[in-house]
């Protein structure tokens, strides 16, 4: 990679700051001690470490570090959130509410629990990808004992509107968890304010290291218990055993900090260059953006570009921008994303869809670039398509006869 | 997932983008796949009626990289080789020309389908014999 990359897929993992790195440094040679170990030095060190760490995730998101328990990310934190609570609460209940357009490590989840014996209702979303309010509030039942809606979706950026779903689960009495993966560290999040009692989010999202993540799990008004995932020698009181990742908890704890003081103008930035990203690309015609662009990550722009299949597109700039896309013939499944079809968008739209996440090192460079080399991409892509052509001479698509296989 | 060096060159350079014209007579087009799959290829052929020699093809796609190489690659083996012999092209050859990895075959099932239906639609413009002939994918 000696050539300049245009990174814009800092939603599936971001660049770790250098600032981060360095915080962790000490924390593999000079500092190697085990957090647990309580008898020495060394070990009281890196307890300290952690604590610190704790109490700097904490603030960023306005909880006691207590209710922080660490894991190997966000998808450990989402099985222990859900398969915790289904093994504490069960006997009250076995109805969990979830949204189609939740992240897999959620969903898959669910599909686990299903087949243990849990009844999981799947919560439809409108065409902007955010759910109505009145479907999660009939949904509810006298069994329902957890309600896991996402914060920030990963490939809209759609916020959903966590304020009124977390009132809806106070109201009723049931137990909201949220993945806020894509949310933490970029927009402010305040579990407590908003009525979520458990909530997992990930340090690779946020400028820090891969592989450290975190659950909040309310210890007040409600105090909620999760039963462990992974049993062993009792850390995290008692929720996720396993000897802790002292530099990388340490660096999340750095990004955390970092987050806090520098989110509300990274933020600021950000969405100007998106918009300038989006406005750029809108310019091409036949292009529309995906999701509710008033309740939308600031960072995030998810576009699909008609009658272009989004790999092919890829291809024309891969070299050089570092992007995805909800076509088909990027997964290995060969299914189109089930986040966009799920908004109802065709398939041939979800296939035809870019997702551009910028993040705090992207540039207005960047950007330019970004335009022009996607535009001139969609123009050549065009100029192969045959279905561009049939649109250009005016025949309804939806009308022909396709060999489907 | 990387692709080969010969993908990467027909899709930098894919030879025969275009359109016949369809009211040709001698004129076979072959409309494969389906948008809502992610992939439609369109291959036409132009047939010189005395040899059954094909004379010309282009091609347009909607899909990945490897579609579209397997098309420009489709075209290109087929001009200058009669009508038969072009039908008899099978997709596992385009699959180790272009170094296709496993889940890319189909982009190869599909060029071969697309010289397959141009063949059969000029076989039947011209009112010759088409053999039904199935094969399982
Ligand atoms: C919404 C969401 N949840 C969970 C995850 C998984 O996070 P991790 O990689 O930390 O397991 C991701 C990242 O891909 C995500 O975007
Ligand atoms: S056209 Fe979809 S994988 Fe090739």
């Amino acid at each position: 990679m000696s050539k300049r990359m245009i990174y814009l897929d800092n939603n599936a993992t971001t660049p770790c700051d250098p600032r981060v790195v360095e915080a962790m440094l000490p924390y593999f040679y000079e500092n190697p001690g085990n957090a647990a170990s309580r008898s020495h030095p060394f070990g009281w060190v890196a307890e300290e470490a952690v604590d610190y760490a704790r109490e700097q995730i904490a603030q960023l998101i306005h909880v006691d570090p207590k209710e922080v328990i660490f894991t190997s990310g966000a998808t450990e934190a989402d099985n222990l959130a859900i398969k915790g609570v289904y093994e504490m609460y069960k006997r009250k209940g076995n109805h969990i509410i979830t949204v189609r357009t939740e992240h897999k490590a959620v969903l898959d989840t669910c599909d686990h629990l299903e087949k243990l014996g849990a009844e999981i209702t799947y919560l439809d979303v409108q065409n902007d990808g955010l759910i109505k309010l009145s479907d999660l509030e009939a949904a509810i039942k006298p069994t329902t004992i957890l309600v896991s809606i996402m914060w920030a979706n990963n490939e809209t950026g759609v916020i959903q509107p966590m304020k009124e779903i977390g009132e809806i689960c106070q109201k009723k009495g049931v137990l909201l968890f949220s993945d806020a993966t894509q949310a933490v560290g970029k927009i402010p999040i305040d579990p407590k304010a908003t009525g979520v009692h458990l909530m997992a989010f990930t340090s690779h999202k946020m400028y820090g290291p891969k592989g450290v993540g975190a659950l909040y799990v309310s210890r007040k008004n409600p105090r909620v218990k999760v039963t462990a995932q992974i049993d062993g020698g009792g850390h995290e009181r008692g929720m996720r055993s396993g000897t802790l990742n002292v530099p990388g908890i340490v660096g999340f704890g750095k990004a955390a900090e970092l987050a806090r003081l520098e989110m509300a103008q990274d933020a600021e930035r950000l969405s100007k260059l998106r918009d300038r990203l989006q406005e750029g690309l809108m310019a091409l015609e036949e292009t529309v953006v995906n999701g509710n662009e008033a309740h939308r990550m600031p960072h995030v722009a998810n576009i699909s570009f008609k009658h272009v299949e989004g790999e092919g597109l890829m291809m024309t700039f891969n070299q050089t921008i570092a992007l995805s896309s909800g076509s088909a013939c990027t997964s290995a499944s060969l299914e189109p994303s089930y986040v966009l079809v799920s908004m109802g968008l065709g398939d041939d739209l979800a296939h035809s869809s870019l997702r551009m996440s910028l993040g705090r090192f992207s540039t207005p460079e960047d950007v330019e670039e970004a335009i022009t080399l996607i535009s001139n991409g969609v123009i050549h892509m065009r100029e192969l398509s045959p279905i561009w052509e049939m649109y250009k001479e005016g025949i309804d698509l939806s009308k022909i006869e396709w060999s489907e296989h | 997932m990387a692709y080969s060096d010969k993908v990467l060159e027909h899709f930098k350079n894919p030879r025969n983008v275009g359109t016949l014209d369809k009211s040709k007579k001698n004129v076979g087009t072959g409309l494969v796949g389906a948008p809502e799959c992610g992939d439609v290829m369109r291959l036409q052929i132009e047939v010189d009626d005395a040899t059954g020699v094909i004379t010309d093809a282009k091609f347009k796609t909607f899909g990945c990289g490897s579609a579209i190489a397997s098309s420009s690659l489709a075209t290109e083996w087929i001009i200058g080789k009669n009508v038969d012999e072009a039908a008899t092209i099978d997709n596992m050859e385009i699959v180790e020309e272009l170094a296709l990895p496993p889940v890319k075959i189909h982009c190869s099932v599909l060029a071969e389908d697309a010289i397959k239906g141009a063949i059969r639609d000029y076989r039947i413009k011209n009112g010759l014999p088409v053999e039904e002939e199935v094969k399982a994918h």
